[in-house]
């Protein structure tokens, strides 16, 4: 509840503000449209926006469960491999110095406008935060627990699957939290570079047209959707994994 | 219990950890079905002594030795352990823990989720089976981790201050378990308390120095669990306070 409050007051007190500028400052709207006339445009669009957004949304979701699935199986690989590790995250590490944005348009050339570039640009994107924080909770079992199934005589893969997989599901869970909150920029991102759907084209055409109103009615979008994406997959987290406090609690 | 409980010998062993010697020439036994105690300040190598039979020297440990039982089984076969903190898994529940030497086998019976039900009901667990560690007292838990390791239904039982963390009454109560849930099984048990050991123990030695050394074991003769009351247990109490003093090194 106090979270609700706080949430409210935040909200409100930055669209005050923002109303204060436009006033203040007589700002014209192809500048900085008010809140007012952006929620007029967001409800008079509503259709336009709505239809824009599927796209965007499917990418997202794609790109996040596939993103999350490659990182997950990267992790699994090096952890249970240990001497491949020492090849493929040297790989991953110099994968992560290339800057997304500037590969964007090549891998337009290579998937196409469609939403396969744009999918493919997503699990660029989250891959990593997925596979780094899985490998370190894979590698960081209590020690304790290793000793205990060694003196049960438990081969190695039967202690990989009962022990270290779930002991290390927390950190996963934090992976994925971040990977959350990429999926929707990688999307975004790849509707940019070139596209003829999605809110990130449509905040692009708009941008091209001085539609600054329709602008801010895709950013907005766009963010509500990444909270609601967000609070879900926690939310989802939460109850498929409710032991992360407990080991939070130990490390 | 498959078969009789070997008796174990360890002898001469040596052991360091990055050259600083733990101890040198070591030799002690476990009898055949009986609760060894093994008491003496902290850090001088008492879990390094348990570890070693237990097959759990880390890699920077050197190790010179021998460490047999009087049958002719690899010792690593016939142990169960338990340490000082009850390892209990945050996402298995009491009766998935107390089995979870079966799972890391990947091969859980009916009889054997029956046995555990019925031995985690007779340590007074009977409303916690579904729960998970989380929800439970630390007694709670470390009666779950005591099914655990009977459950391995091993002959040589290697305990490392199980008990320590409890309280006092709530460790007077599973130290009566322990005591009938182990019998005939040889037991070591590292304790840092010396009721603990009067209460439990056929034999008593105490570790000291550095390199560590051996006494010579004190033996205890009446059953167990023993009676705080017992004539016997106040002798022991005394004698072993002395002793202990005396290895700790430092008079006051």
């Amino acid at each position: 509840m106090k979270l609700f409050w706080r949430g409210s007051i935040l909200f409100f007190g930055l669209i005050i503000l923002w109303q204060g500028m436009v006033s203040f400052f007589q700002l014209p709207p192809y500048i900085l449209p008010g809140p007012w006339s952006v929620f007029k445009t967001w409800y008079l669009q509503a259709n336009l926006i709505a239809m824009e957004a599927i796209p965007t949304i499917i990418e997202t979701i794609l790109g996040l469960i596939l993103g999350s699935l490659l990182g997950c199986l990267a992790a699994l690989t090096m952890a249970f491999f240990r001497p491949l590790s020492l090849w493929i995250l040297p790989i991953l590490v110099i994968s992560q110095a290339i800057p997304t944005f500037a590969i964007a348009p090549l891998l337009v050339i290579w998937f196409g406008y469609g939403m396969a570039s744009k999918i493919v640009i997503t699990i660029i994107m989250l891959f990593f935060p997925v596979t780094s924080a899985f490998y370190d909770g894979l590698r960081h079992t209590e020690q304790g627990w290793l000793d205990l199934a060694k003196t049960m005589q438990a081969k190695k893969w039967r202690v990989f699957w009962h022990i270290r997989i779930p002991a290390a599901l927390p950190f996963l869970a934090s992976g994925l939290r971040v990977a959350t909150v990429f999926a929707p920029i990688g999307a975004v991102v790849g509707e940019w570079v070139g596209a003829s759907k999605g809110l990130g084209f449509l905040m692009l055409n708009a941008n091209a047209r001085m539609q600054i109103d329709l602008m801010f009615a895709a950013l907005f979008t766009i963010v509500i959707f990444s909270l609601l994406l967000y609070f879900i997959v926690n939310i989802i987290l939460r109850l498929l994994i409710p032991w992360q406090k407990e080991i939070a609690k130990n490390s | 219990m498959p078969m009789q409980a070997p008796t174990v010998y360890i002898q001469n062993v040596n052991l360091a950890y990055n050259n600083e010697t733990v101890f040198k020439n070591l030799s002690m036994t476990l009898e055949s079905g009986k609760f060894t105690c093994l008491l003496g300040p902290s850090g001088v190598g008492k879990t390094s002594l348990l570890r070693l039979i237990a097959n759990l020297v880390p890699n920077n440990g050197q190790f010179l030795g021998k460490i047999h039982c009087d049958n002719s089984f690899p010792i690593q076969q016939q142990i169960s352990y338990m340490a000082q903190t009850d390892l209990l898994m945050p996402w298995l529940t009491a009766l998935d823990n107390a089995l979870v030497s079966f799972r890391l086998k990947g091969n859980v019976t009916k009889e054997d989720i029956l046995k555990a039900t019925e031995l985690l009901i007779k340590v007074g667990l009977k409303d916690a089976l579904n729960k998970y560690p989380q929800e439970l007292s630390g007694g709670m838990r470390q009666r779950v981790a005591l099914v655990r390791t009977l459950l391995q239904n091993k002959p040589i039982v290697l305990m490392d201050e199980p008990f320590s963390g409890l309280d006092a009454i709530t460790r007077f109560q599973i130290q009566t378990l322990a005591a009938d849930l182990l019998k005939n099984r040889t037991v070591l048990l590292i304790t840092h308390d010396p009721i603990e050991a009067i209460r439990l123990a056929d034999k008593v030695y105490i570790l000291s120095g550095q390199p560590a050394v051996l006494s010579s074991p004190m033996s205890l003769i009446t059953s167990k669990p023993r009676d705080p009351g017992d004539p016997e247990f106040i002798t022991h109490q005394a004698d072993l306070f002395h002793a202990l003093t005396q290895a700790s090194g430092n008079s006051l």
